[in-house]
């Protein structure tokens, strides 16, 4: 296994799908990038070594020629939550994939998806717990005056 | 009987129509808000507006009850794939039927094993093979849960198989003759049947075998 160049499919190459082949493809990955849209071919700079495809991911006779079967990671990342949990079954249960991650901004259906087996990632969970901790930061221990004050009532 | 219609579209106001003039309970969910309002006005309060794929929508129309049916029939397959997911595998709803909107996403459906489904375009390319001569191999039924299809095929004069008798062809493994009609009249395809030009032969056959099929019956 050492030394073989590792494969990555990125579907949706919206800010994060296009952050994450990027990353991917600088350290060293095989990466092929699918998104419905030409443009967003752009996201990813002005020379991308890598392979784009345009087209949906529900295809699967696209998802075959972008080499999913091959793949070592694929990352389900388009702007629909339903999309990316179907693309990223067919993915885990058709082709077999292993490493399958899916971007759910749903919650509740995260959690649903994730319990059956799908690896999401909620982005949504992950800022509400951030702002959370973020805002529990800002009550700060009370200084020593109120505490005198408190203790004198 | 009651129903969660998810999807006020044609198909999905039209059907809620149908149910209640059965007399059964539904409750239709649809997300567009000028929808909505056009439903609103004719369902009052058997319509609610939401995303039929957020699970709260789905409880806020009784989901958790559970209905008896779910009809999955917005336009959008990935949606009817999450719904028929989520109402049989989270809420236990006994029966889904979900419609398949391109049909290259039959396969998702049954891979997801989201089943029974309807689409327009099968249904309508299905009478198109019936109807239009060309097309050789004729579907005529999917029977999705035993993984068999039947076929219809016309011998005619070029095909290498009229004059044989069913026994002497070649038939590809996973698929039978079942029956031959011939001036009208239709028999049972046994052994010692002999094909000829004009019959119109019935085939049971295991998807992917009609290419197989076709050689053997056609050879085309």
């Amino acid at each position: 296994m050492a030394g073989r160049t590792l494969k990555a499919l990125i579907i949706g190459c919206g800010r994060v799908g296009s952050a994450i082949a990027l990353q991917l493809q600088q350290e060293g990955w095989e990466v092929t990038v699918v998104d419905e849209n030409e443009d967003a071919l752009s996201r990813l700079g002005e020379s991308w070594p890598g392979t784009f495809i345009v087209g949906h991911g529900m295809d699967a006779d696209l998802l075959r020629d972008a080499g999913i079967e091959e793949a070592d990671a694929v990352v389900v990342a388009t702007d629909g939550d339903n999309t990316n949990i179907v693309i990223g079954q067919v993915a885990q249960k058709r082709f077999d994939v292993r490493c399958v991650v899916v971007r759910v901004l749903d919650p509740a259906r995260a959690r649903f998806y994730a319990q059956r087996g799908l690896n999401t990632v909620c982005p949504t969970s992950v800022a509400i717990e951030r702002l959370l901790e973020a805002a529990r930061a800002c009550a700060l221990p009370p200084t020593a005056a109120e505490a005198a004050e408190e203790l004198a009532r | 009987m009651y129903v969660i219609v998810a999807g006020g579209g044609k198909v999905g106001a039209n059907v809620t129509r149908s149910l209640l003039r059965l007399g059964h309970e539904v409750t239709l969910v649809e997300q567009r808000r000028d929808r909505f309002e056009r439903l609103e006005d004719e369902f009052e309060h058997q319509v609610q507006r939401g995303d039929a794929t957020e699970l709260y929508v789905l409880e806020r129309a009784g989901i958790a009850r559970p209905p008896d049916v779910v009809l999955a029939l917005t336009g959008d397959d990935e949606d009817n794939l999450v719904i028929g997911q989520i109402a049989r595998e989270r809420y236990g709803v006994p029966k889904v039927i979900a419609r398949v909107n391109d049909p290259r996403n039959q396969a998702h459906f049954d891979l997801l094993g989201v089943s029974p489904t309807v689409s327009a375009t099968s249904s309508v390319m299905a009478l198109v093979e019936h109807e239009v001569p060309e097309h050789e191999l004729i579907h005529l039924l999917e029977l999705r849960r035993e993984n068999l299809e039947i076929v219809e095929v016309e011998i005619d004069a070029d095909s290498p198989s009229a004059g044989k008798s069913v026994e002497a062809l070649a038939l590809p493994e996973g698929s039978r003759l079942i029956s031959v009609m011939r001036g009208g009249r239709a028999e049972i395809a046994v052994g010692s049947t002999v094909l000829e030009v004009g019959d119109q032969v019935l085939a049971i056959l295991e998807p992917g075998k009609e290419d197989e099929l076709r050689r053997v019956l056609l050879r085309r």
